[in-house]
């Protein structure tokens, strides 16, 4: 796994919070065929997001493997203030996971 | 001919069926603990109606301009396909992304949490021409609007 799988930014304006995140994450479908090997490549994707602030679930997201690679994700949440930390952690279905904290500015 | 077609139905069914049942012995499909929450019969669901019911419990939507969807008219790359789904409802409780024409129609659920804004955005696959779906519960009711998407390359499968 990258050193750093999720990048976030949140921004407060009047009284609502934007969050955008990227994730590092190659969203295999299953579908898809190795080329050399023709082999089929296993699934592999996050199938949730979960997005926490100040103690409270703010979003949560089911996904499937028809989420683009690297996936991007951005809500809006009301009640963040600035200086408050908003969290990101995902499970993909391989039983992996990470999780990133940022400040709202 | 028509019973060769029904032949085909039938092993692609029991081929889909034999697949998951070998990756649930592999323990592949693991820890079902991260899994629990994860509407799985929602994603392995083929139609729109089924994924529907397995993730936000209704099969009946009306149709509903209040949900925007921005998407672009023609999509160049399916394999993204940015999407964003925003609606002026109250009481939004969840919000799903479908597309009509993927394999798995169901895409992206997103469960709105304390303060939750139903304005939400992210990228897609989309394996051909079709609809974007998008269904908002609100009030446990569903609404839903839809949009299509041109796709030039499809971006599921190779």
């Amino acid at each position: 796994m990258a050193k750093k799988s999720i990048k976030i930014r949140a921004k407060v304006k009047g009284g609502v919070t934007t969050v955008k995140a990227l994730m590092n994450h190659p969203m295999e479908t299953g579908l898809r065929k190795d080329k050399k090997t023709g082999k089929l490549i296993p699934a592999h994707f996050i199938n949730e997001v979960k997005a926490t602030s100040g103690g409270n679930t703010v979003m949560t997201a089911y996904w499937s493997g028809a989420v683009s690679k690297n996936p991007y994700i951005s809500f809006k949440f009301s009640g963040g203030a600035k200086g408050d930390e908003i969290a990101i952690a995902w499970n993909d279905n391989q039983g992996g996971s990470d999780s990133a904290t940022a400040k709202i500015k | 001919m028509n019973t060769n077609i029904k032949r085909r139905v039938f092993l692609k069914g029991s081929l889909a069926a034999g697949t998951v049942g070998v990756a649930v012995g592999a323990g592949l499909l693991a820890p079902q603990a991260v899994m629990a929450a994860w509407p799985k019969g929602a994603f392995e669901a083929k139609s729109i109606e089924d994924a529907l019911g397995a993730s936000l419990g209704g099969k009946q939507t009306s149709a509903s301009d209040d949900i925007k969807i921005k998407a672009p008219d023609i999509a160049e790359n399916g394999a993204v396909v940015p999407v964003s789904i925003s609606t002026g409802m109250g009481g939004v409780e969840s919000v799903a992304l479908l597309s009509a024409g993927n394999e798995s129609p169901m895409v992206a659920q997103f469960v709105m949490g304390a303060g939750g804004i139903a304005d939400v955005s992210t990228r897609i696959k989309m394996a051909k021409t079709g609809d974007v779906v998008a269904v908002v519960k609100a009030g446990g009711k569903l609404y839903a609007n839809r949009k299509s998407v041109k796709v030039t390359i499809g971006g599921c499968g190779g």
